[in-house]
């Protein structure tokens, strides 16, 4: 059971991945990103942590994805045109050293955990209880400071995306060869 | 059958992978941005993974703050992404090449 | 206050006047610049008549020392400190006193010189740094005034410095002095690591406490004492104008005459001697540099005194003269007789200083005309000078009672009663030197003075005797070319005579040579053997003067045409100074202008500019193509940093 779980959904979960980086279509590939993260959503469930698969789901594809598309659709951003220098150095450089990396990161997990055996599921480690009160114990301040963190991101979020009247001819004078 | 927790170290590892030629390929940086999310995504597998090899929550716990961080990134990212937008009407990385010699 | 305790003004207000001349005044305010460049070396000269009256009335011979700052405390503890003890007494009233005399005819000399306000700042600060000289307790005052005075003979021999020869011989002076005190300050430094202390009267004892120690071998096969003596007195032949170091002093006359006087005839050219003479200690344990001094001494003044035979140039007889009496001096103390080189020192500064300003007025006269071909017949214009010119003259030739006699005897009779065959034939070169100067001092005189005026009618016009401020320092300088001797008459005339030995130098500067067991023995002459002596130096003195009487008196220069057809070889010797500045030229400055350039072509040029060029090269070529990786593409920028992850992967995790 738990084996057809993880095929299907790990499957997806690289299928999906795939279409985020091959789609030229920027809706699209969130689309498909909203996909890869719903199936890491269920194998967190299956790694014995259903409270961050919850939080996957509310917070990533619930508000940060809508967030994107947002932003996608009032920047209207179209297909990725093919136009300008390709660069296929570039693109085969990136994806060799990335299967690289791949390569050396699974042979490092293969040669140290192949016959690892995770201890079994006991009902504290998946409880919500045992997590809670762990990350408003030892983890307070982080929690706190993580607080602090989103507070400041939001302000600056906002300031950034506000529409500066006056600042705009100033910034935009230096390089008006440089608009499309 | 339980699957080895190996099993999902291997695939955080590919998305990773994914997530990393996509972030070098792309052009768009909205394109981009979502290759960064995928790669952290693929952390947060890892980390779950070995929490639940070790036994031990403390990997969940930085998994919980990475989501936050994450959410904390895009706002600001995304922010910045229609600031440049605004002054140069794209969000094409090979354009927006200003800082060389 | 008893006036010693003012010791330290002595020095200081020469330095201050100094500054306020050469900083704070301004070349229109002459008088205030004439009242502060006299007046300081004049109080100078109160205060250290006071301190002297005040040391020999209540102290002596005990050392009065005067602590001022300790200049650097630890394991390296000097204090800048003065000390007055018969020797230094000695040194300063012949500096302050000479010193002053000389300023006040400087006011007439220059007075119509540009540069009237710099010439009494540098002299002001001589005098400053020559009282610092001889009053420092300890070798490192000593050499801070050593260089002072040295910095300041260099400022003044290159006074006139819009000409090209003066700042020449200038260079010269100070290149040549910088071998010799190169040497002083090894010098220095051994007897420091070796003793602990540089003070005067310390080191004086502990040598003396442990005369085994000083006198182990040390150094190129010399004992301690003698390695260190060596170096002193190898610094006190740049300084004193000895062989092989002289060539710079008879260039020095390029300064103006009164900076010949005070600096490179009566003060600090006798530095070397002052020097040899306070160390005495040191050679007295080392008798084969004691020989070695005495030699270098009698061979410096006979081949001086050769050349001033064949000399032009007024100041340059006069220069080849104090090379050749300092030669004396240098005689006097490699034979252990210091007294009589202190003596001598003190007398030659007077009749010296007071030729160098005779020869002075008369180039004054002469509207700066030196050479004495052009001159003759001057003593009908320039009375005074005559009188005091001849009078210094005769001092300088021996001739009793006058001062150079009883000095120049002391020092031939001390070699004379050195033991040992080499000092016998030292001896004859001495008498020999004492004939030769007589005889071209007088050859100087008479072609100054005697016979026809030999220059250019408008300088014929010009002529006329020396404003009252030049005239009288000749006269008090003239004076004390006569009766400084009398300080000093041997213990033999007194004794002859069956009176009380007044032999009052030697009494008084006695103490200041170290006894040193087993050396310097009191030599026991009888009464006889030294009135022969005196009789031999007077005898030869006349005869020098003789030759020089019946040659140039009548016949003037003919005379000099005559001894050139007579021995071509040996007049065109002496007038080329027998090549010495040629030899010197050959053998050491060019090789080492050669090594200069080629380390100036090689070392700097090819290798070390050459090599920063390489590097700069290297460095642009680098940016150059490094510059092509900052495209400005940011995902190339990721993919570096991707490659940067994988191989570090590789490194740290594989």
């Amino acid at each position: 059971m738990e084996l057809a779980v993880f095929v299907l959904f790990g499957l997806a979960a690289l299928v999906s991945a795939a279409l985020v980086v091959a789609h030229r279509n920027p809706v699209y590939a969130t689309m498909s990103l909203v996909v890869t993260l719903v199936s890491t959503a269920v194998l967190f469930v299956l790694l014995g942590s259903p409270f961050l698969a919850a939080l996957q789901i509310l917070l990533y594809t619930g508000a940060i994805l809508v967030l994107f598309l947002f932003v996608i659709m009032l920047l209207n951003i179209g297909r990725e045109r093919s136009s300008g220098a390709r660069s296929p150095a570039q693109t085969w450089s990136a994806v060799i050293l990335a299967l690289l990396l791949a390569g050396s990161l699974g042979r490092l997990v293969w040669d140290a955990h192949k016959d690892s055996e995770a201890p079994p599921l006991d009902a504290t480690f998946v409880s919500l209880r045992g997590l809670s009160e762990q990350l408003f114990s030892s983890y307070l301040l982080p929690f706190e400071l993580i607080g602090l963190l989103l507070l400041v991101a939001v302000v600056a979020a906002s300031w950034l995306a506000r529409r500066h009247e006056e600042d705009e001819p100033e910034v935009a004078a230096p390089s008006p060869e440089d608009r499309p | 059958m339980t699957v080895p927790v190996s099993w999902y170290l291997l695939l955080a590892a590919a998305l990773f992978a994914i997530g990393v030629i996509g972030a070098l390929t792309r052009r768009s940086g909205i394109a981009i941005f979502l290759s960064i999310e995928l790669m952290l995504n693929a952390a947060n597998l890892t980390l779950a993974a070995y929490s639940r090899l070790l036994g031990d929550r403390a990997g969940q716990m930085v998994v919980f703050f990475a989501l936050a961080v994450a959410a904390a990134e895009a706002a600001v990212g995304l922010a910045l992404f229609i600031n440049i937008f605004r002054l140069r009407r794209t969000i094409d990385v090979n354009r927006l090449n200003l800082m060389r010699w | 206050m008893r006036p010693l305790d003012l010791l330290w003004l002595i020095p200081a207000l020469p330095f201050a006047g100094a500054a306020v001349n050469g900083l704070l005044l301004r070349n229109r305010h002459k008088p205030l610049v004439t009242a502060i460049g006299v007046g300081a070396p004049g109080l100078s000269l109160v205060l250290a008549l006071a301190a002297l009256w005040d040391y020999v009335a209540n102290l002596r011979p005990q050392p009065f020392e005067q602590f001022l700052y300790a200049w650097t405390t630890g394991s390296l503890a000097i204090d800048v400190a003065f000390r007055v003890d018969p020797l230094s007494a000695v040194m300063l009233f012949v500096v302050t006193f000479v010193g002053f005399w000389i300023h006040v005819y400087s006011v007439g000399y220059m007075g119509h010189d540009p540069g009237y306000r710099r010439f009494f700042a540098y002299m002001n600060l001589f005098m400053g740094a020559m009282l610092l000289l001889v009053l420092g307790n300890n070798l490192l005052v000593m050499f801070v005034g050593w260089e002072g005075v040295g910095l300041c003979s260099y400022l003044l021999i290159g006074y006139y410095f819009e000409e090209a020869f003066p700042p020449f011989a200038g260079k010269k002076a100070f290149v040549v002095n910088r071998i010799g005190d190169f040497a002083f300050l090894l010098g220095i430094f051994t007897l420091f690591s070796e003793y602990g202390t540089l003070h005067f009267g310390q080191l004086t004892e502990r040598i003396l406490a442990d005369p085994g120690a000083a006198q182990r071998p040390f150094l190129l096969g010399l004992s301690l004492a003698g390695f260190t003596a060596l170096c002193f007195f190898i610094g006190a032949t740049g300084k004193s104008a000895q062989i092989p170091l002289f060539v710079w002093l008879p260039d020095a006359m390029a300064g103006p005459t009164p900076v010949s006087a005070l600096i490179h005839a009566a003060t600090m050219v006798t530095a070397g001697v002052y020097m040899v003479v306070r160390t005495n200690v040191l050679y007295q344990m080392a008798p084969e540099i004691s020989t070695l001094v005495a030699v270098i001494g009698a061979a410096t003044a006979i081949v001086a005194a050769t050349i001033g035979l064949a000399q032009n140039d007024i100041k340059k007889v006069l220069a080849y003269s104090t090379v050749s009496q300092l030669g004396y001096m240098f005689l006097a103390a490699g034979v252990g007789a210091y007294v009589a080189a202190i003596f001598h020192l003190a007398t030659h500064a007077f009749f010296k200083a007071c030729l160098f300003l005779g020869s002075g007025s008369v180039i004054h006269a002469m509207g700066g005309e030196q050479d004495m071909r052009k001159m003759g017949g001057l003593k009908k214009q320039l009375p005074a000078t005559y009188r005091t010119f001849w009078i210094s003259t005769l001092a300088i030739a021996g001739i009793p009672p006058l001062a150079g006699f009883f000095s120049k005897d002391e020092i031939l009779a001390g070699t004379f009663a050195h033991p040992g065959a080499l000092y016998r034939v030292l001896w004859v070169v001495g008498l020999l030197t004492a004939g030769l100067t007589a005889c071209y001092m007088f050859r100087a005189v008479y072609l100054t003075f005697e016979g026809k005026f030999r220059g250019s009618h408008e300088q014929a016009h010009h002529l006329h005797e020396s404003p009252r401020v030049m005239t009288v320092p000749l006269v008090v300088l003239a004076t004390g070319a006569v009766v400084a001797g009398w300080i000093g008459i041997p213990k033999g005339v007194w004794e002859t005579f069956g009176a009380h030995d007044r032999n009052l130098l030697h009494h008084f500067l006695s103490p200041v040579v170290a006894e040193v067991h087993g050396a310097g023995a009191e030599h026991g002459m009888s009464h006889l053997v030294e009135w022969l002596l005196m009789a031999a130096s007077v005898a030869i003195a006349l005869a020098g003067i003789g030759i020089a009487r019946s040659q140039w008196k009548r016949r003037g220069l003919e005379a000099d045409a005559a001894f050139a057809a007579r021995t071509p070889v040996v007049q065109r010797l002496l007038e080329n100074k027998y090549w010495v500045d040629e030899i010197y030229d050959r053998l050491v400055v060019r090789p080492l202008a050669a090594l200069a350039r080629g380390c100036w072509k090689i070392v700097d040029t090819l290798i070390i500019d050459g090599g920063l060029h390489v590097g700069a090269f290297v460095t642009e070529l680098t940016g150059d193509l490094g510059r092509f990786t900052t495209t400005g593409n940011v995902r190339q920028y990721a993919l570096y940093f991707l490659g940067g992850v994988v191989l570090l992967f590789w490194w740290m995790v594989l």
